[in-house]
């Protein structure tokens, strides 16, 4: 009786032995994680039903903050572009990076060297790249315009110069950046596909197409899932692109939200309109990841 | 695959994938080219590719015009310490949440996760006003603090570590080696791979990050190079080939580190989101 009650408290202090080493190895981690992100989140949900500027004491104000910002034509602009860049940069994004996995996963002489140069936009800093992408794309004498009427169009778009063509020129500018990078992801998942499953379906006859539609695509859904849900994940938080091309402009006719969240806590200091949006921002966000857990249950998959 | 391709359908792929790659390298070419040109020269059509003479002096002229040495000193100087940071302490809390089995080690990891997903601008303004209490508005250590701990980098190497077996650890442990000296000693060295991945995307992330230095520094010793390229644009909007030139400069550091890693970089992303 004495003995397994000695072993049984042996076993816990050995147990809490080992939970205290786990600890030490996560907590240098943890104590910034948990000051610097995981407090400022949650006191993001406390401002976005105060009113505060800063200086003054804060007052609760209930659900105005979010009244204000539904009223707010910028905001309502905003939200909708938002909307629109999100579905645009997400859909072409993810048939772009499909298109050049699957034509870069063939046994091809320079394969990495087309790789590395698809890739490369991903790591060119946004504000660089922007300045150069507003000179290709300048509307008067730039090279894209002086292409198109070289091709018979004779009155090209004025891209970053027009309010109905800017948001397009930004999702070209995205889905040119972002593309390498999520081709990297499916073509791992190309590589986990079994080549068995291929020369199976060629001897039955199978033609490229129908080895694509039958093979290709179901075995990639756990790669198209993760491309999916960081694309838009990513998309959602796209500021640094929409600031070195057109900064919100002409307008607003670019001004997404993570703009808009920027102009009202930096430009207006309005922390309460800010925290708001930011709400709404995380909740849009938020209700789009879970969809999508819920359509996939492959979640495991990545944990 | 095995099939055998006829030699037409090889030579159109290629044809395919160099139009494709020489596309995407367009605006790099032009960028580079234009930083050799006069400003009156970026512009004429048909383009000239290859600029009639090489203004290298553009790559002097900026060095006079902004405090590019600053710019650059700080954009190192960040970089290189978020980053370190980073990976000492990420691949640490990996393996804790990878390897050690302690109560709340599920829940703790959600929250990682769960701000993976949130945008960065949704916590932006309680961070600053952190910061404002704490008084390091205008410092470095400000960006310091705010980017070391990212959720990141926690999740990347613990998708590696996953994948080291079990077995492998225990007969670590019994040979006598301490959880921190299988830590030291076995995971360390074999996941270089993934590291060398963190430290790359985290350079790269800080090095041409321009929200959070344009937020928090405002005077201009405390500057980074983005800032300054911004800078450029915005006060010699019309010197085009200066302004390329500034942002090639900014790129080089990138690019070097790219080719240097660009082994690991590539093998270490695509393993990182899907195995484990």
């Amino acid at each position: 009786m004495a003995q397994t009650e000695t072993a049984t408290r042996k076993a816990g202090s050995l147990k809490f032995r080992k939970a205290l080493i786990g600890y030490s190895f996560i907590a240098p981690n943890f104590i910034g994680f948990a000051i610097f992100i995981l407090i400022p989140v949650i006191f993001t949900i406390v401002l976005s039903v105060m009113d505060w500027d800063g200086f003054n004491a804060m007052t609760f104000a209930g659900i105005d903050n979010f009244r204000q910002i539904f009223r707010d034509r910028v905001f309502r602009s905003a939200f909708w572009k938002t909307l629109l860049y999100v579905v645009f940069t997400v859909a072409l994004t993810l048939l772009a990076s499909l298109g050049l996995a699957c034509a870069l996963n063939k046994n091809i002489k320079g394969r990495n060297a087309f790789r590395s140069a698809i890739f490369f936009p991903y790591v060119a800093s946004m504000i660089a790249i922007g300045a150069v992408w507003k000179q290709l794309f300048e509307a008067n004498y730039g090279p894209i315009n002086n292409f198109l009427r070289s091709i018979g169009i004779a009155n090209p778009p004025g891209w970053f110069a027009s309010t109905d063509w800017a948001i397009w020129g930004v999702i070209i500018v995205s889905i040119w950046k972002y593309m390498g990078y999520y081709m990297l992801i499916y073509l791992a998942g190309l590589q986990d596909i079994p080549v068995q499953l291929y020369e199976a379906a060629t001897l039955d006859g199978a033609s490229g197409w129908q080895r694509f539609m039958k093979i290709t695509l179901p075995m990639l859904t756990p790669s198209t899932f993760f491309v999916f849900i960081m694309l838009t994940i990513n998309s959602f938080k796209s500021f640094d692109l929409i600031y070195a091309l057109t900064q919100g402009g002409p307008g607003t006719s670019t001004t997404l939200l993570a703009n808009y969240i920027y102009n009202q806590t930096f430009v207006y200091w309005d922390y309460g309109k800010s925290a708001a949006a930011s709400i709404i921002l995380f909740v849009i966000v938020l209700a789009v990841t879970i969809v999508q857990f819920r359509g996939e249950k492959k979640f495991t998959d990545y944990l | 695959m095995i099939e055998k391709r006829s030699p037409v359908k090889t030579v159109l792929i290629y044809v395919m994938l160099i139009v494709l790659t020489v596309v995407t390298l367009l605006p790099l070419v032009w960028m580079v080219s234009s930083s050799l040109k006069l400003s009156t020269e970026v512009f004429t059509f048909p383009i000239k590719w290859i600029p009639e003479t090489f203004h290298w002096e553009n790559y002097v002229t900026i060095w006079e015009k902004i405090n590019l040495a600053t710019y650059t000193f700080n954009s190192f100087k960040l970089s290189i310490i978020i980053t370190l940071i980073q990976l000492i302490t990420s691949s640490f809390a990996a393996y804790g949440f990878s390897k050690c089995q302690f109560p709340g080690r599920n829940a703790l990891f959600l929250a990682y996760i769960a701000t993976i997903a949130i945008p960065w601008q949704v916590y932006m303004l309680p961070q600053y006003i952190m910061m404002q209490r704490m008084h390091l508005i205008d410092t470095h250590l400000a960006i310091i603090l705010l980017q070391s701990f990212t959720a990141f980098g926690v999740f990347l190497l613990r998708q590696f570590y996953i994948s080291i077996p079990d077995e492998l650890l225990e007969a670590a442990r019994i040979d006598g080696l301490s959880e921190y000296g299988t830590f030291a000693r076995i995971v360390m060295p074999l996941t270089k791979p993934a590291m060398a991945t963190l430290v790359i995307m985290s350079f790269v992330t800080v090095w041409n990050d321009y929200m959070g230095p344009m937020i928090y520094f405002t005077s201009d010793r405390n500057k980074t190079i983005q800032l300054g390229v911004q800078l450029f644009v915005g006060q010699y909007s019309a010197e085009y080939g200066l302004i390329m030139a500034t942002s090639v400069f900014a790129l080089i550091p990138v690019l070097v580190v790219f080719l240097a890693f660009q082994r690991f970089f590539v093998e270490g992303i695509a393993s990182s989101g899907l195995k484990g």
